[in-house]
C-alpha cells in the first residue's frame, strides 16, 4: 500500500540529513574509548548477530505467507481447517528455547564480567574518585588529592578508575556512554562504578535519573589525559585557589545549574563520609 | 488569603494555582499553552454541558447510559473515555516532540516545569486512562457475548469500576485547570516525590489518581475473571474458549495480583507526604529502593495485562480475516499461561542499575530473555494461521500484520535491554522510550483499534468507512516509525529521557525526524475522527444487522448488530471450538428457539456515578489539603455503599413476549438478507449474513 | 459428602437452602478473590516491615516497644470473635431463632470493638514513649501493616452492624444470607491476618 507521496522529496532530503546526523554515533559506545565500553560494544554484537536470527523468519515469513495465501490469488492451497502440526511446533518451540538457553550463558557471563563493582584488572593501582551527584551538578572528589571538581573528572588514559557514588539530594545515574554503563547514585547510599579510558579525549556524562527542572544541564565532562598531563591538571587544580569550604558547600546543596567546571583547591578529608551523614538528616 | 476560616475551607488553593493567573503574571509561551489547555479543558466541559442541553438528552443519557449496568454500554463507555485521553496525551507528545526538536542549544518554547508535566500526564494517562481503559472496555464488551452470557458476574461492581476510572480521568483534567500535576514521571520515585523535593500539589494529583484507577482496575480483574470462571454457557469448557477469552481471564489474574502492588507504593508514598511517615524519605530510615521494587512489582505485570488482550484480539483477527481456524490452539493457550506466570518474575530488569549484585540482575535477566519463548510462538501460530488461509486485508488484519513485523523489532531491542550490561548504556535513555513505544503502540494500540474496527459493526449496527481506516492505518504505521525509529539511535548516543533541552548539534536531524513523525501521529488520530464522522452519516448504507459481516467463528456473531440487551434469548449450548462458524456450515444456526423465557436482568443504578464524582470530590479535597471536603467524601461514599446495600429491587424483567418480538425481527432480517462471499464484505452488499 | 458438597466456596448451604446455594457460586467466589487481592496488599506490608525492621534510626525498637500480654489478650479476643462468628453462621444454616443468630453477631461484635480498643490503647501506650510512626522506618512500617488491619477490623465491625440491621429489616433473604457468608470470609480472614502480625510483629520483635 501506497503511504506516503512525500517519499521521493524525502528521500532527497535524507542523505543530508544523515550526513549530519551520522555524527551521533559518534557520541556513544560505538565510539567506545574504554575496556568496558569495548566489552559491551563486543556484547552488542554477539546479541545482534543471534537476533537476526530471531527477528530473521518472523519479518520474513509475514508477508511472504500473507501475500501468498491473500484472497485474491487464486494458486494457492486452501486449508480452513489445517490448525496444528507437531513438526511444525517443534520447530515453534525448540529452536527459540535453544537461542534463550544459549543467551543466557551469554548474559550470565557477561553480566559478572562488565559487573559496575567489579575491579579492572591491571598492573596499576585504581584511582580513587567519589562522585556526588546534587541538583543539578556533579562533584568529583579526589580523596588522594583531596581535591574536588565540579563538573570535569580528569582521569589518567589506561589506569583504572574506581569511582564511589552518592547524591546529595534525590536519586540520579552517572552514565559515560563512551567509556562505561551507568549506575545510580542514591543519597545515604555509595554504589561503585570501574572504568578506564584507553584513548585521550573528551567524554561527554550526564545525569540520566531526573531530578527537576535543571535536569538537562546536568552534563559534565570526563577528561582522559595522558599521566604527564593529568598531573599537570592535578596542580592547576590545586592551584586554583578555592578551597571547598562549608559555605561552598552549603552552596553546592543549593538548587543551581552550574554549565562550567568549578575546581576547588582543596577539600576537606572525609567530605563523602559527611555527605553521606547530611542527607539523611532532614532537608532544611 | 484573608484570615477567618477560609485557610481550612480552600486548604492550600491560593490564586497562582489558576493557570490563567499564571501566564498573565509571566506571560512566556509555555505558560501561555498551559492556559490553553486549561480553557480547552472548561470550554470542551462547557460544549458538551450546552450541547445535551440543547439536544434535551440529559434524561436519555442519565437513564440508558450513565447509570446502566449492561456490560456492552460500559464497554463503549470505556472505549470513548480512552479516545478523549487519547486525545489528550497524543497532543501532549506532539508538544514534547516538537520542543526536543526546537530546544537544541536554545530554550525551546516549553519551560522545564511544564514539560515534566507534559511526560508525566503523557505516560499516566496513556497507560492508566487509555490502554487500561480501552482493553477494559473491549474485554466488556466482547467477552460475555463470547461465553454465552447475558452479563458480566458483577454488573454493579462493573459500573463502579468504569466511574472510578473516569472520576479519576476528571480529576486528571482538572489538574489542568486548578493547580499543576507531577513532574515526576509516570513512575512517581521518591525521593523526588517525597514533600522534601516536590512539595506541591502535582505528586498528590498523581497518586490520587493513580490510586483511584487502580482500584477500579483492580475490581474489574476480579469481575472478569469470576465471571469467566462462573458463567460459561453449557458445553464451553476452558478449551473450548475463544483466545480472546482466554487472554481476557489470564488479564484478569494479573489485574488481581499486580494492581495491588502500586496500591500499597502510591499509598505509602501518600502516608509519607501526608502524615510525614518515612518510607522512602532520605531522613529517618526511609528508602527508595522498597519503592523501586514495589512499583515495578506492579508495573511489570501492568505491561503484560496491556499487551494481552491485544494479543487475544489478534488471535481474533487473524483467524476471520485468514478465513481459518486459529493454528496451535493449545500452544497458544500455553503461551499466554506462561506469559502471565512468567510476567511477575521479572520487575528487576526495570532497575538494574540500582546496584544488585551480578548474580540477581543475571536472573532476573535470563527470566527476561525466557518470555521471549511463549511470545515468539504465538507470533508464529498467528502467521501459521494464515497459512493456507485465505488472507483478507481489512483494516483489522493491517494492524495485524504491522504489528507482527513491528512488535517483533521492539522485542529485539528488549532481548538487548534484558543483558544487564547493555541496559547499564542505554537505561532511561530514549533508547528505553523507543523500546517501550516499540512495544506498545504495534502491541497495545494496534491491537485495541483492531479490535475497535473489528467489533465495531457489532456493537453499533454498521461498519466502519474502510478507506478511513486505511489512511488512519497507514498514518499510524509511518508515523510510528518515523517518531521511534531516531530515538533508538539517539538512546545509543546517550541521549537521556524526560530532557528538555539538548546540547548536541549532532541530535538535530534524528529530533526533527522525529518531531515530523509525530505530527504524522496526529495525523492518525485526526483521520480515525473523520472515519467515525464519514461512518456515522454513511451508516444507512452500511449497516448489518443480520449480525455476522465477516463471516466470524465466535458466539458474538451470531446475534443481531446491536445485540439485545440481553445477548441471548437462550443461552446457547456449544460443542466446541468456533461455534457459531460450525453451526453456520452444519445449518444449525439461526434458528428460532422453540420457546421464549421471561429474561431477569439487573436494573439500572446511580451508584456508580454516584461513587465515582464522590471518590473524584475526596481526591480533590485530600490534594488541595481541604480536610473537610475529604472527609464527606469518605463519610459519602460508606454511606451510599450501605444505602444501596438496602434497596431491594435491582432486577428488570423483560418479558418473553417482548424478547419473542426482538429475536423475530431480527430472524425475519436474517432471512431477508443477502448472504454474501468474503469479496464484497466491504460493500454496502454487506447485510451482515456469510455466504456458506 | 457429595462431590456437590465438596466444591463450594464458603459455608456449604447446599442442604438447608438450596437457592441461595447456586447463587452463593459467583458471589462468594468473587468475594475470595477480593480477599486475595487484599491478601496480596498485606503480604507486601508484611515485606516492607521485614526489610525495615533495622531502620529503628536510634529511635525506639520492638524489643523496647512490644508488650506480649496486651498483644496476647487481642489475640484471644480475635480468636474468640471468630469462633462466635463460625457459631453466627451455623446458627443461619441451621435455621436456628432470629434472636441467635443476631446474638452471636453482636457478641462478634463487641469483642471486635474491644480488640480495637485494646490496640489504641497499645498505641497511646507507645505515642506515650514517643515512638510515633513519624519517628523512623521501622515505626512507619510498623504502624502502617498494623493500622491497616485495624482499619480492616473496624470496617468488619460496621459491617456486623449493617447486616444485623439487614437480618432485623429483611430477614434472612438469599441476599443478606450470601452477604453474611461473606462477611464471615472477611472475619476469619482478618484473624489469619492476625495471626500472622502476632508472630511476625510481635513475637519475632520480642524474640531478638
Amino acid at each position: 500500500m501506497k503511504i506516503s507521496r512525500c517519499r521521493p522529496r524525502l528521500l532527497a532530503v535524507l542523505p543530508l540529513f544523515l550526513l549530519s546526523g551520522c555524527t551521533v554515533l559518534k557520541l556513544g559506545v560505538l565510539n567506545h574509548a574504554g575496556p568496558i565500553a569495548a566489552s559491551q560494544w563486543h556484547l552488542y554484537l554477539i546479541v545482534g548477530a543471534v537476533l537476526i536470527f530471531v527477528a530473521g523468519p518472523v519479518l520474513l515469513l509475514t508477508p511472504i505467507i500473507a501475500w501468498h495465501y491473500r484472497l485474491s490469488n487464486k494458486h494457492h492451497a486452501f486449508r480452513p481447517k489445517w490448525s496444528f502440526s507437531w513438526k511444525l511446533e517443534g520447530f515453534i518451540w525448540i529452536p527459540p528455547i535453544g537461542i534463550v538457553i544459549g543467551l543466557g550463558f551469554v548474559l550470565w557471563h557477561f553480566t559478572h564480567t562488565l559487573d559496575p563493582y567489579r575491579p579492572i584488572v591491571s598492573n596499576q593501582q585504581a584511582l580513587e574518585i567519589q562522585a556526588v551527584g546534587f541538583d543539578w551538578k556533579w562533584l568529583f572528589i579526589y580523596p588522594d588529592s583531596q581535591v574536588a571538581v565540579i563538573n570535569q573528572m580528569a582521569i589518567p588514559v589506561g589506569r583504572p578508575v574506581h569511582i564511589s557514588l552518592t547524591s546529595g539530594t534525590v536519586m540520579q545515574s552517572m552514565l559515560v556512554p563512551q567509556l562505561a554503563g551507568q549506575i545510580y547514585a542514591m543519597p545515604g547510599m555509595t554504589t561503585q562504578l570501574n572504568l578506564a579510558a584507553s584513548k585521550p579525549g573528551n567524554y561527554r556524562g550526564e545525569n540520566t535519573q531526573f531530578n527537576g527542572s535543571g535536569f538537562q544541564n546536568e552534563k559534565f565532562d570526563v577528561v582522559a589525559l595522558s599521566p604527564a598531563d593529568y598531573d599537570r591538571w592535578l596542580t592547576h587544580v590545586r592551584a586554583s585557589g578555592r578551597p571547598l569550604d562549608g559555605k561552598a558547600l552549603a552552596d553546592l546543596f543549593n538548587n543551581s545549574s552550574l554549565q562550567q567546571p568549578i575546581f576547588f583547591s582543596s577539600a576537606p578529608p572525609d567530605l563523602f563520609k559527611h555527605i553521606l551523614v547530611r542527607t539523611q538528616e532532614p532537608r532544611s | 488569603m484573608t484570615q477567618g476560616i477560609w485557610p481550612a475551607v480552600l486548604g492550600r488553593f491560593d490564586w497562582q494555582a489558576l493557570p490563567f493567573v499564571r501566564a498573565w503574571n509571566n506571560p512566556t509561551a509555555s505558560e501561555i499553552i498551559g492556559a490553553g489547555a486549561a480553557l480547552i479543558v472548561i470550554i470542551s466541559a462547557i460544549f458538551v454541558v450546552v450541547l445535551i442541553s440543547r439536544l434535551g438528552k440529559w434524561r436519555y443519557l442519565w437513564s440508558e447510559w450513565l447509570t446502566s449496568l449492561d456490560h456492552k454500554k460500559i464497554g463503549i463507555m470505556y472505549i470513548v473515555l480512552a479516545f478523549v485521553m487519547l486525545s489528550r496525551a497524543l497532543i501532549e507528545a506532539v508538544l514534547m516532540r516538537m520542543q526536543q526538536a526546537a530546544a537544541i542549544n536554545n530554550p525551546g518554547f516549553i519551560a522545564p516545569d511544564h514539560f515534566s508535566q507534559l511526560f508525566s500526564t503523557h505516560g499516566s494517562i496513556m497507560i492508566f486512562f487509555m490502554a487500561m481503559p480501552f482493553l477494559t472496555g473491549l474485554i466488556n464488551y466482547v467477552m460475555p457475548l463470547q461465553i454465552g452470557s447475558r452479563d458480566v458476574a458483577f454488573p454493579l461492581l462493573n459500573s463502579i469500576s468504569l466511574w472510578l476510572t473516569g472520576g479519576a480521568a476528571g480529576l486528571m483534567m482538572i489538574s489542568l485547570v486548578i493547580g499543576a500535576f507531577s513532574t515526576g514521571g509516570w513512575s512517581g520515585y521518591p525521593p523526588y516525590t517525597e514533600l522534601a523535593f516536590s512539595p506541591g500539589v502535582g505528586t498528590d494529583y498523581w497518586i490520587l489518581a493513580v490510586t483511584l484507577g487502580s482500584i477500579g482496575s483492580t475490581l474489574t480483574g476480579l469481575n472478569f475473571a469470576v465471571t469467566i470462571y462462573k458463567m460459561r454457557c453449557p458445553g464451553m469448557n476452558l478449551m473450548r474458549m475463544p483466545l480472546f477469552v482466554w487472554t481476557a481471564l489470564c488479564t484478569s489474574v494479573l489485574m488481581i495480583f499486580a494492581m495491588p502492588p502500586l496500591t500499597v507504593a502510591t499509598a505509602l508514598l501518600a502516608l509519607d507526604r501526608y502524615l510525614g511517615f518515612h518510607f522512602f524519605t532520605n531522613d529517618l530510615g526511609g528508602n527508595m529502593m522498597n519503592y523501586a521494587n514495589l512499583f515495578w512489582l506492579f508495573g511489570h505485570p501492568e505491561v503484560y495485562i496491556l499487551i494481552l488482550p491485544a494479543f487475544g484480539v489478534y488471535s481474533e483477527v487473524v483467524s476471520t480475516f485468514s478465513t481459518k481456524k486459529l493454528y496451535g490452539y493449545t500452544s497458544l493457550v500455553l503461551a499466554t499461561a506462561a506469559i502471565a506466570v512468567l510476567s511477575f518474575t521479572v520487575w528487576v530488569h526495570h532497575f538494574f542499575t540500582m546496584g544488585q549484585s551480578a548474580d540477581i540482575n543475571a536472573v532476573f535477566g535470563i527470566v527476561t530473555i525466557a518470555i521471549g519463548v511463549p511470545t515468539g510462538v504465538k507470533i508464529y501460530d498467528w502467521i501459521w494461521t494464515m497459512f493456507l488461509g485465505e488472507v483478507r486485508f481489512t483494516v483489522p488484519m493491517l494492524y495485524s500484520l504491522a504489528f507482527m513485523m513491528t512488535f517483533v523489532l521492539g522485542g529485539l531491542t528488549g532481548i538487548i535491554l534484558a543483558f544487564p550490561p547493555l541496559d547499564y548504556l542505554v537505561h532511561n535513555t530514549l533508547f528505553l522510550v523507543a523500546h517501550f513505544h516499540n512495544m506498545l503502540i504495534p502491541g497495545l494500540l494496534f491491537g485495541m483499534l483492531a479490535g475497535y474496527h473489528y467489533w465495531f459493526p457489532k456493537a453499533f449496527g454498521f461498519r466502519l468507512n474502510e478507506k478511513w481506516g486505511r489512511i488512519a492505518f497507514g498514518c499510524w504505521v509511518f508515523g510510528f516509525y518515523l517518531a521511534f525509529m531516531p530515538l533508538y539511535v539517539l538512546g545509543a548516543a546517550g541521549m537521556a529521557r524526560r530532557t528538555q533541552a539538548v546540547f548536541e548539534p549532532a541530535f538535530l536531524p534524528w529530533l526533527y525526524i522525529a518531531g515530523v513523525g509525530a505530527l504524522v501521529l496526529f495525523c492518525a488520530l485526526a483521520s480515525l475522527f473523520v472515519q467515525l464522522w464519514v461512518s456515522i452519516r454513511e451508516r444507512d448504507a452500511n449497516r448489518v444487522f443480520a449480525g455476522d459481516p465477516w463471516d466470524g467463528r465466535g458466539l458474538e456473531w451470531s446475534t443481531s448488530a446491536p445485540p439485545p440487551e440481553y445477548n441471548y434469548a437462550v443461552i446457547p449450548r456449544v460443542q466446541g471450538l468456533d461455534p457459531f462458524y460450525d453451526g453456520k456450515r452444519n445449518d444449525d444456526s439461526y434458528a428460532p428457539p422453540s420457546s421464549y423465557d421471561d429474561i431477569e436482568l439487573p436494573k439500572n443504578s446511580m451508584t456508580g456515578p454516584v461513587l465515582g464524582v464522590v471518590a473524584a470530590v475526596t481526591a480533590f479535597g485530600l490534594v488541595w489539603h481541604m480536610w473537610w471536603l475529604a472527609a464527606i467524601g469518605v463519610l459519602a461514599s460508606i454511606a451510599t455503599v450501605i444505602t444501596r446495600s438496602f434497596v431491594r429491587d435491582v432486577h428488570q424483567i423483560i418479558r418473553a413476549d417482548e424478547i419473542e418480538r426482538t429475536e423475530r425481527r431480527w430472524l425475519s432480517a436474517v432471512a431477508a438478507a443477502k448472504p454474501i462471499p468474503r469479496e464484497v464484505e466491504m460493500t454496502s452488499a454487506n447485510q451482515g449474513l456469510a455466504e456458506v | 459428602m457429595s462431590s456437590s458438597e465438596v466444591k463450594h466456596p464458603a459455608l456449604n448451604l447446599c442442604d438447608s437452602d438450596e437457592l441461595t446455594h447456586g447463587l452463593a457460586g459467583s458471589e462468594v467466589l468473587g468475594f475470595w478473590v477480593f480477599l486475595m487481592s487484599d491478601a496480596v496488599i498485606f503480604a507486601l506490608l508484611f515485606a516492607t516491615y521485614g526489610v525495615m525492621l533495622p531502620a529503628t534510626v536510634g529511635g525506639p525498637t520492638p524489643a523496647s516497644e512490644y508488650n506480649i500480654l496486651p498483644v496476647f489478650l487481642e489475640t484471644l479476643v480475635l480468636l474468640t470473635s471468630s469462633f462466635t462468628f463460625g457459631m453466627a453462621s451455623v446458627a443461619m444454616k441451621h435455621g436456628a431463632p432470629r434472636r441467635q443468630l443476631l446474638g452471636w453477631m453482636g457478641v462478634t461484635l463487641v469483642l471486635g470493638l474491644a480488640f480495637l480498643g485494646m490496640e489504641l490503647h497499645e498505641f497511646a501506650t507507645m505515642f506515650g514513649d514517643n515512638a510515633y510512626p513519624t519517628r523512623s522506618g521501622y515505626l512507619s512500617s510498623f504502624f502502617a501493616l498494623v493500622t491497616t488491619h485495624g482499619l480492616h477490623v473496624f470496617f468488619g465491625s460496621l459491617w456486623i452492624i449493617v447486616m444485623m440491621v439487614q437480618v432485623m429489616t429483611f430477614g434472612l433473604d438469599a441476599r443478606v444470607k450470601i452477604n453474611i457468608l461473606r462477611l464471615g470470609l472477611f472475619w476469619h480472614f482478618l484473624d489469619i491476618v492476625w495471626i500472622a502480625i502476632f508472630s511476625v510483629v510481635y513475637l519475632q520483635g520480642l524474640i531478638r
